[in-house]
């Protein structure tokens, strides 16, 4: 007596090789012909069928008043919610006694693109952002300054808000 | 004499160029024909449409790092490849590819060597292919390379006498193993394309040399779920190139063949003017069109087939190739061979359309109960013998 496996008993009589493999070839056929769904990336970045989502978390940006500084009061609250904890501050006050950062960096290494940050900011100062496209020859330029979040110009994420989850 | 190793020479070196120039295309093909199957658009970035895709595998392949493995035999690491590839080439050199071509010093016929025995030719170094995947997983010295030349060769051997089986009826139709007297037989008119009369030789054909080239559904010598990459396993950069172009130079010999055996090699059909001198070049170059045309056919058939099935079980492979295609190209020699007798012999009929024709009822006859048979299953169906469990 040979080992005992389990067979499983093929339905012999609904079973058929030949019908299933011309069937499956016309399928491939058809599939050959077919429009293609690919998107030819570096030239194509958007589709009638796909498009980035406005949500998407990517690297960040600081925006900046109409005088061109950064809106951040230096209040401290995005290094405190940040999980990641990859948000470096340094505040500073000028005569008048605003807060203004002195010292400023997110390493996007770091970043799980929680867009935390962005949430908590009063002055709806740092964004994340709708971008994908990072490549960098070294680590070191993967930590963002102060001047760099404020340069950047690619689009802010809107982020999801739970009294209009469909986002109308 | 002189014109003859001149002209022998220049062929060589043609046909050479010819099928690794087309070695290097098919492997695009086949990376773009999967693509398109699969909704995709595959390599098209090098070069126009990707045509220079096959020239930088090719450069990257050059460039790469050699391994050889400590435990390997070198000798036979080393030649494998080689054993590999040049069978694959060889086969190829008794198929007539087009009509004699006319030159000042007089007919060239279009084939590198007009063998006498050229079908045995093939027979013979077509299963010299299959030292070259044994030795590779022999001598790699590592348990997957091993197992997939052992299937492999266990694999060829097998279906090998299905494919040998098969030819016998051509040549028992034939009456000669030269291949260009192959050719000029099927020449009088389409249905003496031997496919009509030998339909289901064809078919045996087929699934033989599916499995002779090691061709999904039966590339189980390199089965990469379970083997990794089976025989080519440890090899890298060139001498894995090597096995590559041999596996395409073994689908390029095969549909050669196909074309050759079954679909009248180089004839044009419906038109006698490309089957006799005298030879003219605009015939030699239709002719050759024909032929390509054929061949890649039967190469786009063999893409085709790989990208919709999936892979046999090893037991099942095994059943197919002993216990259905031996009986079955036994069982057709016997009667075609009957028949051809009967027509030939009793009747008195000479091999014309007629004959062709009656031929091919007696196939279509044969066919129906064989395919609902083979469709219902009864025969690969399970593993294990009923009530073996
Ligand atoms: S997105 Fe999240 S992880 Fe990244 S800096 Fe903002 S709070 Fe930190
Ligand atoms: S939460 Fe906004 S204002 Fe506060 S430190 Fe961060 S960026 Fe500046």
């Amino acid at each position: 007596m040979a080992i005992g496996v389990k067979v499983l008993k093929r339905p012999v009589a609904q079973t058929s090789y030949l019908r299933a493999t011309l069937k499956g070839m016309a399928l491939t056929l058809s599939h050959l012909l077919r429009p293609k769904v690919t998107m030819q990336y570096p030239e194509e970045k958007s589709s009638t069928d796909w498009t980035i989502s406005p949500r998407w978390r990517g690297t960040h940006r600081m925006l900046t008043d109409e005088q061109g500084r950064a809106k951040c009061v230096a209040c401290g609250l995005c290094p405190q919610i940040c999980p990641a904890n990859c948000i470096k501050l340094v505040p500073g006050e000028d005569e008048e006694g605003n807060r203004y950062p002195l010292i400023y960096e997110i390493d996007e290494f770091r970043c799980i693109f929680c867009g935390y940050c962005q949430e908590v900011c009063p002055e709806e100062a740092i964004h994340v952002g709708v971008h994908y496209e990072n490549s960098e020859c070294s680590r070191d330029r993967f930590v963002y300054d102060l001047e760099r979040l404020c340069a950047q110009t690619h689009p802010v994420s809107t982020l999801w808000d739970p009294s209009d989850p469909s986002g109308e | 004499m002189t014109f003859f190793l001149v002209a022998s020479i220049v062929k060589i070196l043609v046909v050479f160029t010819v099928i690794m120039v087309g070695v290097a295309l098919l492997t695009l093909a086949e990376r773009r024909i999967c693509a398109w199957i699969q909704d995709r658009l595959g390599p098209n970035r090098v070069g126009p449409e990707g045509l220079l895709q096959p020239a930088a595998d090719g450069l990257k392949n050059l460039l790469k790092e050699e391994t050889l493995p400590g435990q390997a035999d070198r000798l036979l690491f080393v030649l494998a490849p080689a054993l590999a590839f040049v069978p694959a080439l060889l086969a190829i050199a008794v198929v007539p590819f087009g009509a004699p071509l006319p030159t000042p010093w007089g007919d060239v016929p279009l084939v590198v060597a007009d063998l006498p025995v050229g079908f045995l030719y093939i027979l013979a170094i077509g299963s010299l292919g299959v030292y070259g995947v044994v030795l590779a997983g022999w001598s790699s010295n590592n348990k997957y390379a091993l197992l997939g030349g052992l299937r492999s060769s266990a694999q060829m051997i097998s279906y090998e006498i299905a494919l040998g089986m098969s030819t016998v009826a051509v040549l028992l139709l034939a009456g000669n193993v030269t291949l260009s007297d192959v050719v000029a037989r099927q020449q009088q008119s389409l249905f003496t394309w031997n496919v009509f009369p030998l339909g289901l030789a064809y078919f045996i054909f087929t699934v033989a040399a599916f499995a002779e080239t090691n061709r999904l559904p039966f590339d189980l010598p390199e089965a990469e779920a379970e083997l990794i990459a089976g025989y080519h396993t440890e090899y890298s950069a060139m001498k894995f190139s090597m096995f590559y172009i041999a596996e395409y130079a073994n689908m390029v010999t095969a549909s050669a063949l196909m074309a050759t055996l079954f679909f009248g090699g180089w004839d044009i059909p419906f038109t006698h003017w490309d089957d006799a001198p005298p030879w003219t070049v605009a015939k030699t170059l239709a002719t050759l069109g024909v032929f390509a045309l054929k061949v890649c056919c039967f190469l786009f058939l063999y893409i085709w087939v790989r990208w919709t099935l999936p892979r046999f079980r090893y037991d099942q492979l095994m059943a197919l190739g002993w216990k259905v295609m031996l009986p079955l190209a036994l069982v057709y020699i016997a009667l075609l061979a009957t028949a051809i007798w009967v027509l030939h012999d009793r009747l008195g009929w000479t091999y014309d359309s007629r004959f062709a024709l009656a031929l091919c009822g007696l196939n279509v006859l044969l066919a129906i109960p064989l395919f609902f048979v083979l469709d219902r299953g009864h025969l690969i169906a399970s593993s294990v013998a009923e009530g073996g469990a």
